[in-house]
């Protein structure tokens, strides 16, 4: 490997995300709240989502961590936005099908979200890239329990 | 001493990593292992393979007298009185969980201190949190000073009369900082407390004198000073582990087993319940040969000698942060830093593309990362075998870093 395959991992995108980080912030009211840490290497995410009939209204994200694991938590609350619960899901499970490099749905726009496929390649870093998506996922389900 | 030609004696470190020789800093996570210790552990499982402490069998006794003979080892290493005082256990961890199940649980109530510091590892924080629960004693924290090392005078303002338990690093596995032990150990004695050491960073680079130290327990680990894995030390006066309880019951313990009552067996076996960790003791006892044959003296000069100058070269890099002492004085081969904006993770990515093994993260301290002020560092600890060449190799990595990173944004 050289610094050509990093390029595979760093690519414009996730560093456009990382310097630029789309929805960072808290939502305030009664939105529902999650936090998550990567205890091996410190990372940290607090994910506050609002959902309106069924659907993801709006999702912010603050955290600690890495370019890969904040450049992810940018894209997702972008991806979410406006998707209903179970597509947010379906979209966490094709991502994690992605990082583990299975072939996975590409029938869906993944956008930005498709610059994360080189992580597959680093295994080491793939927990950094899950973390926000675990995190969006972990609230889906607190919200079903809670109904 | 000569890293280079110590250095061949590692298999493991003759490798590429991503199409360039394997440069190794991450030692203090764990060490490599020489063809010595690999050796000795094959011999045993090859040859002698048996269990101990049942010596009717030809094997049963080599078996015994290799688990045994490491034993003796260990407690020249250390420079203990008796092998009494040596106990085996799975590592640094399970040895100062020993010390907290069985003495502090017996010995502490409401009112007592434990002390503790700063830059400890969590292994040497969460036992000791656990204790204060279950016996409402106060956890307390010796501060740090600037430069991250531990004043004296904090520690006497620190320690009272109430406090029962002092236990600090010997070497803090992020700063490098070697703290003054014997010093610690004597005002804690002053008030009537015990003083246990973590050496799990110490005992690999340094000449540790039990005596000398005058601590009451001491706790390290066979895998990061050439030993395997799953081998560790709990070293403790005689005195003191004679009253104390075991921990685990079972086999090899006991004395005598009846229907409702039973004895243990006497010191050091009646902290070893269950069959022992033979290759992995004969695994350390190879080690340590290893260790002495070089000497501890030159490994501590090297190590000394390789931070110096990691942090003179690594202070080149634009951008650079380094956490800990400034100087190379009392401070073991661990160099933690920062750069600039790149998250540590990144710059372990980046280096491990170039060949370089160091370590990113919290380093098992998150106390100390939130009295650094930082989520994260990025680590790079040496050993016997590392040469003035691969921290070479780890600045012109870090300039690369950099410039690779100032390209993406």
């Amino acid at each position: 490997m050289s610094f050509n395959n990093l390029d595979t991992l760093y690519r414009q995108v996730i560093m456009d995300h990382y310097k630029n980080p789309r929805n960072k912030g808290v939502l305030e009211d009664d939105s529902l709240t999650v936090n998550m840490n990567n205890p091996t290497c410190g990372d940290r995410i607090q994910l506050t989502l609002k959902l309106e009939d069924g659907k993801v209204a709006d999702a912010k994200f603050e955290g600690e961590g890495c370019s890969i694991s904040m450049s992810s938590a940018s894209m997702m609350t972008q991806a979410i936005k406006g998707k209903t619960k179970e597509e947010a899901v379906k979209l966490s499970h094709i991502f994690s099908d992605m990082m583990l490099g299975k072939d996975y749905d590409d029938d869906i726009d993944l956008g930005d979200i498709e610059a994360l496929q080189g992580v597959s390649q680093f295994p080491a870093r793939i927990k950094c890239a899950t973390l926000a998506w675990k995190a969006m996922e972990k609230g889906m389900n607190e919200e079903d329990t809670a109904k | 001493m000569n890293a280079k030609e110590i250095r061949e004696l590692f298999p493991i470190l003759n490798q590429e990593v991503n199409g360039h020789p394997l440069v190794y800093l991450d030692s203090g996570a764990t060490s490599q292992k020489p063809i010595q210790v690999i050796e000795a552990v094959q011999k045993y499982y090859h040859n002698d393979n048996s269990n101990v402490h049942r010596g009717v069998h030809t094997l049963g006794t080599r078996a015994t007298d290799g688990y045994e003979g490491a034993r003796e080892k260990v407690r020249k290493f250390i420079r203990a009185k008796s092998t009494e005082e040596i106990i085996f256990t799975r590592g640094t961890t399970t040895s100062i969980n020993k010390v907290a199940a069985s003495y502090a649980r017996a010995n502490l109530s409401e009112g007592d201190e434990i002390v503790i510091s700063y830059m400890e590892h969590h292994s040497n924080i969460i036992p000791w949190q656990q204790v204060a629960k279950e016996t409402g004693a106060t956890l307390k924290y010796l501060p740090l000073q600037e430069d991250g090392t531990i004043a004296l005078s904090d520690v006497s303002a620190t320690i009272t009369d109430q406090t029962k338990i002092v236990s600090v690093t010997l070497v803090s596995n992020v700063l490098g900082v070697i703290n003054p032990i014997k010093d610690i150990a004597k005002i804690a004695h002053q008030h009537g407390a015990v003083m246990v050491v973590d050496a799990a960073q110490g005992a690999p680079h340094l000449k540790i004198d039990v005596q000398d130290l005058d601590c009451d327990f001491l706790a390290f680990s066979g895998h990061k000073m050439c030993g395997p894995t799953g081998i560790g030390v709990l070293y403790g006066k005689k005195q003191l582990l004679e009253n104390m309880e075991p921990v685990e019951f079972g086999g090899e313990m006991i004395d005598f087993v009846g229907l409702y009552e039973s004895t243990w067996k006497e010191l050091p076996w009646k902290f070893e319940g269950g069959t022992p960790i033979i290759a992995g003791a004969i695994g350390l006892g190879a080690a340590i040969d290893f260790l002495e044959e070089i000497g501890l003296d030159q490994i501590e000069a090297h190590e000394h000698k390789l931070a110096a100058y990691a942090l003179e070269r690594l202070s080149e890099v634009e951008g650079m942060k380094i956490f800990g002492p400034k100087t190379a004085a009392n401070r073991a081969g661990i160099v933690t830093f920062n750069l600039d904006d790149v998250h540590p993770h990144d710059v372990a990515t980046v280096l491990d593309a170039e060949g370089i093994a160091i370590r990113a993260g919290h380093h098992c301290a998150q106390p100390l990362m939130k009295w650094l002020k930082q989520s994260a560092t990025a680590r790079a600890s040496f050993y016997l075998y590392n040469t003035e060449e691969d921290i070479d190799k780890l600045t012109t990595g870090l300039i690369k870093t950099k410039e690779y990173f100032s390209d993406v944004f």
